[in-house]
């Protein structure tokens, strides 16, 4: 049986939804974005055009429930199938977009550069329960307005796994689309074996900014999956409840899915979210929060109600640096984020709330992802009945570390973590030099990055990768690329 | 040489019979028994412990290609004897007086006999004298003694005063182990060796012995 962890009960969930359907229709969303208020206009939604403000119909969000797909399926750079986002499958992803990384030699949160990116994107390729990448964090060393694109360009360059990512203005999307083009072929074999995930986030509350929707929609007309990032912050930009937090988000959220399928009825969509409790004591947005977590887990079951496939931010943790705090938010969120079966899991590496990502994070979240995928599988009995006879080889041998069916269940019944997680007893421990877990991830990065295997794109397509990217880099007077000089 | 290289790496997939096999048909084709022993059987051994360390391989994995090991010292230890080669050593083992825990003892003593020594099993509850009377006896090379509680340890140091009573102290070797036990204990007692598991006690035992092979 594979455990599920729920929150609401059904009509709950029911109740939540018709409010959220309700706000939409009767209070209705702020869109800055003409061409979206013109096309919502002309599918019979009351627009106003000067204040930019919509009311949704009944209809039109029943017609995007309909159309859109219950599964999203991701192939990694090199075509092959990594993801399939449905029912209660279950992928990490590292947290997003940080704007500054922990320096693993000082200790010191610092910005980062295109050398950390890189390094970065050569770990994730040997991180096994870390079925993504994302656009970690942002090189500091090139110009702000291809931040964005640099990103996903140095990712698909030493990291075959897939991208979850996002623009941050309505230009860098070609770019971004061109990229996938030069590793897919053609705009049909995008369709056909999706490379990344776009992020787009709504304003809480209730409120689409002109880049996100105009991402949302040029994303739906390449049939690129989008998640959608509602962030309603309990008590300040949301109701102070659980339950309101939820209906804004769910209001937030069934809004992109309406432009999505407007846009393009069938592409590929993600209920996702970034939701968190406010404190109110230090004005901080805290991941680790339980409350949080518990949003993240109860918005998921709406996106489960509605048949989408879900992404949650929740493993992760507020920590400043990889202490006790850092892994029991992370544990906690992870092993909340899989037992609720969120799909696309974001969080390994992030700290300081989603602005920092951390290497070393990164190695220690791999364990804990290993863990909570172990735990989701459940307990089955494989070859345990009847019990007698194992019991007597037991009894007769004295041992069964060669049986026959240790030999064959071992692997598969447990999970052993890498070399980060210290399993030895206290003299080995100590013999082994005292290591402290920061130690030990540090080496094990060392070790991972010298195992580093190149991704096997064709010279032509490396070539034709950093054409684009010297092109757009050139727009804003950058001849050269920092990678260049690594 | 290839045959010794398919012995090495048939043993390493603990694939006993094959390995025994392999064993028989060098020894017909006039390949020296210390070679098949060190190019051959124990060149695999030490890769098995290589990779076991680096977590590569696990110990049922060091079991099984322990257990192919054993069938092939069947057939090489008569001609090795013949031959006036030293087998790999003899080792007492036991879980000291009063303390019947012997799970640990139990892994190391599997373990040994994995990596080729021969292992007298004293089992648990085994009084001083008795680990002294049984290594005499039998001509051991390394008596291993492991306790779970502090007030069963004193018994390892017994232990050591009776084979230096018996003038044997430093012809047979003493390993001891277990939870409470430390390096300083051992130094301080004069036992010539700790370990602080399975693996660790097989690389101290062997330490005791002369290298072979690659």
């Amino acid at each position: 049986m594979r455990p599920v962890f729920r929150l609401l009960s059904n009509e709950l969930i029911e109740r939540i939804i018709s409010e959220a359907r309700d706000i939409l229709c009767n209070l209705g969303m702020e869109i800055h974005n003409n061409g979206v208020l013109s096309m919502l206009s002309d599918h019979g939604a009351k627009v106003d055009m000067g204040t930019k403000h919509v009311l949704f119909t009944a209809d039109m969000i029943d017609k995007a429930l309909e159309t859109a797909p219950e599964s999203v399926k991701l192939y990694d750079v090199m075509g092959r199938k990594t993801h399939d986002l449905t029912d209660h499958n279950v992928y990490f992803t590292p947290g997003s977009a940080a704007i500054n990384i922990l320096d693993p030699e000082s200790g010191e949160i610092r910005k980062p550069t295109t050398a950390d990116y890189v390094e970065y994107a050569k770990l994730i390729s040997r991180l096994d329960n870390i079925a993504s990448q994302s656009t970690a964090f942002i090189p500091s060393d090139v110009h702000e307005k291809i931040s964005d694109s640099y990103r996903l360009f140095l990712s698909l360059l030493y990291c075959e796994k897939p991208v979850v990512t996002g623009a941050f203005t309505i230009d860098a999307f070609n770019v971004m689309k061109d990229l996938q083009l030069a590793v897919r072929g053609s705009i049909d074999a995008l369709r056909e074996k999706p490379l990344t995930i776009f992020s787009c986030c709504p304003t809480a509350p209730l409120k689409w900014s002109d880049v996100t929707s105009q991402n949302l929609v040029d994303c739906a007309k390449h049939f690129i999956p989008v998640e959608y990032i509602s962030m309603p912050l309990s008590g300040f930009m949301a109701p102070v409840t659980l339950v309101g937090s939820i209906v804004q988000h769910t209001a937030e959220t069934l809004s992109g899915v309406v432009l999505s399928q407007l846009t393009q009825p069938g592409t590929p969509i993600i209920y996702g979210g970034s939701p968190a409790a406010f404190d109110v004591r230090y004005e901080t947005t805290p991941m680790g929060a339980v409350e949080t977590q518990m949003l993240d887990c109860a918005n998921n079951e709406i996106g489960k109600y509605l048949n989408l496939p879900t992404q949650a931010y929740i493993a992760l943790s507020d920590a400043k640096k990889l202490d006790a705090q850092a892994g029991l938010e992370t544990s906690m969120g992870a092993t909340l984020a899989a037992l609720a079966g969120i799909n696309n899991i974001s969080g390994p590496g992030m700290l300081d709330f989603e602005s920092c990502q951390s290497l070393e994070k990164l190695v220690v979240d791999n364990e804990i992802c290993g863990m909570t995928l172990r735990l989701v599988r459940g307990i089955e009995p494989k070859e345990d009945f009847p019990a007698r006879p194992i019991f007597e080889e037991l009894l007769r041998d004295k041992h069964l570390l060669i049986a026959n069916h240790t030999r064959k269940y071992l692997r598969d019944e447990h999970y052993f973590p890498g070399a980060v997680i210290d399993r030895a007893n206290s003299s080995r421990w100590k013999e082994e030099g005292s290591l402290t877990i920061g130690d030990r991830a540090k080496s094990e990065i060392e070790r991972l990055l010298e195992n580093y295997e190149p991704t096997g794109l064709s010279d032509d397509v490396l070539v034709e990768m950093t054409q684009l990217m010297k092109a757009e880099a050139a727009k804003f007077g950058m001849n050269s690329l920092p990678h260049e000089n690594l | 040489m290839e045959l010794l290289n398919q012995i090495s790496e048939n043993l390493q997939n603990g694939f006993d019979e094959k390995v025994a096999a392999l064993t028989k048909e060098a020894v017909e084709k006039q390949i020296q028994p210390e070679e098949i022993l060190n190019n051959g059987l124990v060149a695999g051994m030490n890769i098995i412990g290589r990779k076991f360390k680096n977590h590569e391989i696990f110990l049922p994995d060091v079991l099984l290609a322990a257990r192919a090991m054993n069938c092939a010292m069947e057939v090489l230890k008569p001609l090795l004897i013949k031959e006036g080669i030293p087998i790999r050593g003899k080792v007492v083992i036991g879980s000291v007086k009063d303390d019947l825990h012997d799970i640990g003892k139990n892994l190391v003593a599997i373990l040994l006999e994995g990596a080729g020594f021969e292992i007298i099993d004293l089992g648990n509850d085994v009084p001083a004298d008795k680990f002294i009377r049984v290594a005499r006896e039998e001509n051991a090379d390394v008596i291993g003694m492991s306790a779970l509680l502090t007030t069963t340890m004193p018994v390892m140091k017994k232990v050591v005063d009776l084979v230096k009573d018996e003038g044997l102290y430093g012809k047979i070797k003493i390993i001891v182990g277990g939870a409470p036990v430390s390096k300083e204990y051992a130094l301080e007692i004069g036992a010539d060796a700790y370990s602080f598991d399975g693996a660790n006690a097989v690389e101290t035992v062997e330490s005791f012995f002369p290298k072979r092979g690659s």
